[in-house]
């Protein structure tokens, strides 16, 4: 984290005084963002440097849906699930990604490439289905317009 | 057409969110005025007098939250925009952060100015990317242009806006939840007393409004309040931005003047049901409103009081259109699977109560339905209103009561027969790459 702490520190400027708590999400997002995930060091670092308990951080870790305490794969798929997506396909979209990289929801392939997961409202039912890919929303998924993204992010 | 639009009111262009867009619009004019020749009590006054309602799904006067702000008490009041846009079926506060990044801006500024705040947020939810950089972006701009920061038009008004976002949480979006987020800890509810107008954010006045009845807040103090009434309905006056998504033709954000024909709105405006099947249900305004069958919406119009006098609410604007021939039982599994997921565990009720709907109802589904479970569902749902912090029990409660309501023949043929009455559907019949059927029950 330490190579992180100049642009902590422009970020700090932003709040306003006494506001240190508050750095705790955005600077996990930017951890995160860094390393792929949120390491033990990180969690000492951050805690030192905005002066906040551990089990604050820790508990914000666990709390948000977001935020991962292990790698994944490069490429993260992230299906939704809701209505309006189901409404619209979704549980054929998460059977097909499921069967095209061979595992479940969850799961990250042999090769570190893919992670798929399974997710709640993304916010873009108008375009159901939705899949999440990294921060990219892809949206009006089907079959092939998925072989059509798994093929490239392959690549 | 759906009546006169206060925030849909220009053509969306590969740069019509910039800042010299927005400027070519008369964009900021209305901020120079405020902080040049009128005080914040007069802001105030006039959005009150335009009974400008709350379009984060309870519709509270946005004139009299603010009215709770006491001016010159030697502390420092906060404003934040509530942009943790999750309610399933919403998607309507994202065309304002990716079109109108800075209407959104010059209202908060207004805002501010009328409450003395000196520090506003945008707490914007963690998986929206493009809304997320189209705000931050505008932020950017304004700050350059100099309608954010110190001496705001050579005012005296000084404003930072910091851009906070969420990291996966439904319940904070509930604003009390928002806030302990926005403190940087794990978003738990607060109960009230106090209001969080009296002791919000690290316990100091704190005003949150929703993206969209901020976006308002510019044309309100531009135009006059009686302008803005001349819009809507005396009840609810002004306009609407209703998501709509599901089985229809044209799913996608509408701004929809208040008092317009609900069913005209789905059957000309959206094109109707996907492929001309026929109309079941419709939520009218977010999932944890109660549905209303074709019948139900057939003499409402799309304003607070007429869809709450038949028994559900105008809630977010996220509308949710379903076909005939839509399993409600595989429904209402999403919605408990969802609330289930998201409930934060603080409270009991919630907690448990998410866990054991979401059990009843996947029991069901498997063909190891009771007919007692019905009841058990509408038991649990009753339990959960009123006792929780936060408004997410009850919203379970009241989705769950809406559809068993409606639909309780649905359930009882499952637990009678071992399956479905619409064979497990949730896509519209005629869905084009509808997958193999598979047995449900």
């Amino acid at each position: 984290m330490k190579h992180l702490v100049a642009e902590f520190d422009v970020l700090r400027r932003r709040f306003p005084a006494g506001f240190e708590s508050s750095l705790v999400l955005p600077c996990l997002r930017r951890i995160q963002e860094d390393r792929g995930w949120v390491a033990d060091a990180d969690i000492d670092a951050l805690a030192d440097y905005l002066g906040v308990p551990r089990i604050q951080i820790e508990e914000v870790l666990s709390y948000y849906t977001q935020f991962r305490r292990a790698p994944i794969g490069r490429w993260h798929l992230q299906a939704c699930r809701n209505l309006s997506c189901s409404m619209r396909g979704a549980e054929g979209v998460i059977e097909h990604l499921g069967e095209r990289l061979g595992i479940g929801p969850g799961e990250t392939t042999a090769d570190g490439r893919f992670t798929l997961s399974t997710v709640e409202c993304l916010g873009s039912c108008g375009t159901a289905p939705v899949v999440m890919v990294n921060e990219t929303y892809h949206e009006d998924m089907s079959p092939e317009r998925l072989d059509a993204l798994i093929e490239r992010l392959a690549s | 057409m759906t009546g006169t639009k206060l925030l849909m009111t220009f053509p969306v262009t590969a740069d019509s969110h910039t800042l010299e867009s927005y400027c070519k619009r008369g964009g900021y004019a209305t901020l120079e005025k405020v902080v040049r020749e009128m005080r914040p009590e007069q802001v105030t006054k006039e959005v009150a007098a335009s009974g400008l309602l709350g379009h984060g799904g309870a519709a509270f006067p946005a004139g009299r939250k603010w009215g709770v702000i006491k001016l010159n008490d030697e502390q420092p009041h906060y404003l934040c925009a509530n942009a943790d846009e999750g309610e399933p079926g919403t998607f309507k506060d994202r065309w304002i952060l990716e079109h109108a990044p800075h209407l959104l801006i010059e209202s908060m500024a207004i805002t501010a100015y009328a409450l003395q705040v000196r520090h506003a947020f945008v707490y914007i939810r963690g998986e929206f990317d493009l809304p997320w950089r189209r705000i931050a972006e505008a932020v950017e701009e304004a700050y350059a242009a100099g309608w954010l920061g110190e001496s705001i038009a050579g005012s005296a008004f000084s404003l930072d806006i910091v851009v906070y976002r969420g990291a996966g949480s439904y319940v904070c979006g509930e604003a009390s939840g928002l806030l302990t987020s926005l403190e940087g800890r794990k978003g738990y509810p607060r109960n009230r007393p106090p209001r969080l107008t009296v002791r919000g954010l690290y316990q100091r006045p704190t005003v949150i409004n929703n993206v969209e009845t901020l976006a308002n807040v510019t044309g309100i103090v531009r135009d006059g309040a009686a302008a803005f009434r001349k819009v809507g309905t005396a009840k609810s006056p002004g306009t609407q931005l209703i998501s709509i998504s599901g089985h229809v033709q044209r799913p996608g954000v509408y701004e929809v003047e208040y008092g317009y024909s609900f069913a005209k709105f789905i059957r000309e405006d959206c094109g109707g049901v996907l492929g001309g099947l026929g109309l079941k249900c419709v939520v009218p305004g977010g999932i944890s409103t109660k549905v209303l069958t074709a019948a139900d919406i057939e003499p409402l119009t799309l304003d607070h009081a007429s869809v709450a006098a038949a028994g559900s609410g105008l809630g977010s604007g996220g509308m949710v259109v379903v076909a005939e021939g839509t399993c409600m039982v595989r429904f209402l599994q999403v919605l408990v699977r969802f609330y289930h997921h998201e409930s934060c565990g603080q409270c009991t009720p919630c907690r448990e109560g998410m866990g054991w709907m979401h059990r009843i109802v996947d029991r069901i589904v498997a063909g190891e339905g009771q007919l007692e479970d019905i009841d058990r569902l509408l038991a649990i749902s009753k339990a959960n209103d009123g006792t929780t912090i936060c408004g997410m029990g009850d919203a379970a409660g009241y989705a769950t009561v809406g559809i068993i309501a409606k639909f309780r023949d649905e359930f009882e043929h499952w637990i009678k027969s071992g399956r479905s009455l619409h064979e497990g559907r949730l896509e519209a019949a005629n869905h084009e790459w509808l997958r193999e059927a598979v047995p449900h029950g």
